[in-house]
């Protein structure tokens, strides 16, 4: 209950910081709502069917944005220092990367949740289906998870912005082909049971690296 | 209730610390002196477990900090060179935050009593970006013994404060070594660290080159002593 407790006091922080700053959501809202219009006008004008190239604008939004959140959260953490007023804190530092993860799922969360009306409207798509929500919030749990823990890496490197995506693009490829091949299913009239070994690659992959990331934290922060 | 033990600390082939010897015992302040690299601040961050060590051994309380686990921090408050506050909550939310996670108990009036002792109560609300430098430093001085640990690690408290700033947090210090604290704090200021230790070290070289109580040192004194030792 202490470890649960120490997880949701450092989310309660990150969303009160967040709330009085709004610098992550907003810069991931607009960049992620200015990616899909620039997508939108350009596949407009040469694709004969944009469901084709939907579940990849959705992801390439999806990751990009994150990457901005990452990124920011822990910049949050290096201003005055205060990574080392949680390391310093008497608690198993994989709590740190559960509040971290949490909070970072949430700010992804919001902008999926305005991003799927907007790229219905847009596309003229129904993308508010269950199924689809499942598939999408299994790749942002995975998404979350490892970026969590490369953010915390690359936080102390000089060109930390360009690094993050660095790492954290080729270690995503399992979770943007699942994403985009469950998408694409689920648009073309696929149910649940077809894109099942989709999901099941989602949900291995989440527990794979969520298990890794967990104990790889502690080294990752370490001096 | 500090005890260091032939400390060694290299960053790659460079050492810092080159065979630290040092005992702290209960209630005790120590101030430790020493030029820029001389190893002051790198000892403090091993004995705060920020820092792993190369060789030999620190203990607190009789327990090895490589051994212990988590719980060990809970006996130590930590004012570094940087506040580790949150600039965008207030005050009282920081506080609340790190309550929280040192399992802080009755939470609510230990809060308030910290913010009393730093003279912080009228700005509980205000968000910490509005603070100035010194209230920033009080902020860190309540934020490292809101959980009451019985040693307080201070790295450099005074840097950057104004006169005034510097009299309060003397004031403050005075307050936090009474009783059965044990205080290790780092200062470039010769004067006010004797003032404020009863016992005055200076590291040089990474090595404990002067180890003496200050009782009946004047600032005059330590200062040409210092330079003897350190060669300035």
């Amino acid at each position: 209950m202490s470890f649960l407790r120490k997880v949701l006091a450092i989310v309660w922080k990150d969303v009160r910081a967040e709330l009085r700053t709004k610098d992550i959501l907003s810069s991931m809202l607009v960049f992620a709502g200015l990616s899909v219009l620039i997508f939108q006008f350009a596949f407009d004008l040469r694709a004969d069917n944009v469901r084709l190239v939907l579940p990849g604008v959705l992801w390439i939004a999806v990751t990009f944005a994150g990457v901005l959140g990452l990124n920011r959260s822990f910049i949050l953490e290096q201003d005055r220092g205060c990574m080392e007023g949680l390391l310093l804190a008497p608690m198993d530092r994989s709590a740190i990367y559960f509040g971290k993860l949490i909070g970072n799922l949430l700010f992804i969360a919001v902008v999926e949740l305005l991003l799927l009306p907007l790229m219905s409207v847009l596309f003229n798509v129904s993308l508010l289906s269950p199924t689809l929500v499942l598939v999408l919030a299994l790749g942002t749990l995975g998404y979350a998870a490892v970026g969590t823990l490369f953010a915390a890496l690359s936080i102390n490197t000089r060109a930390r912005e360009v690094m993050l995506p660095i790492l954290l693009f080729p270690v995503m490829i399992p979770v943007f082909v699942a994403g985009v091949q469950a998408v694409s299913g689920l648009l073309d009239g696929d149910t649940l049971a077809d894109i099942a070994k989709w999901i099941r690659l989602l949900l291995a992959y989440d527990g794979i690296f969520i298990a890794a990331a967990m104990i790889l934290f502690d080294y990752v922060v370490e001096e | 209730m500090i005890h260091v033990s032939k400390l060694v600390k290299a960053f790659g082939r460079r050492p810092v610390l080159r065979g630290v010897d040092l005992d702290v015992p209960a209630g005790q302040s120590v101030a430790l002196f020493g030029p820029n690299g001389a190893g002051k601040t790198t000892l403090i961050r091993i004995i705060a477990g920020l820092s792993k060590l190369t060789a030999g051994r620190v203990t607190l309380g009789g327990q090895d900090i490589q051994r212990s686990g988590d719980g060990l921090r809970r006996y130590i408050g930590v004012v570094s060179h940087n506040p580790l506050v949150y600039d965008s909550l207030t005050a009282e939310e920081n506080l609340q935050f790190f309550g929280r996670i040192y399992d802080v108990p009755e939470l609510e009036p230990r809060l308030k009593t910290v913010l009393e002792q730093v003279g912080l109560t009228a700005r509980r609300k205000d968000v910490v970006r509005t603070f100035s430098r010194g209230m920033i430093q009080r902020l860190a001085i309540a934020r490292a013994i809101l959980h009451d640990p019985p040693i307080l690690l201070l790295d450099e408290p005074d840097t950057g404060l104004d006169q005034q700033a510097a009299d309060m947090l003397r004031t403050l210090l005075a307050d936090l070594g009474s009783g059965d604290r044990t205080v290790l704090l780092t200062t470039h200021n010769l004067e006010r660290g004797i003032e404020w230790a009863d016992r005055a070290l200076i590291l040089n070289g990474g090595r404990i080159c002067f180890d003496a109580p200050t009782a009946g040192l004047s600032g005059a004194e330590f200062r040409r002593i210092y330079s003897d030792v350190v060669g300035g």
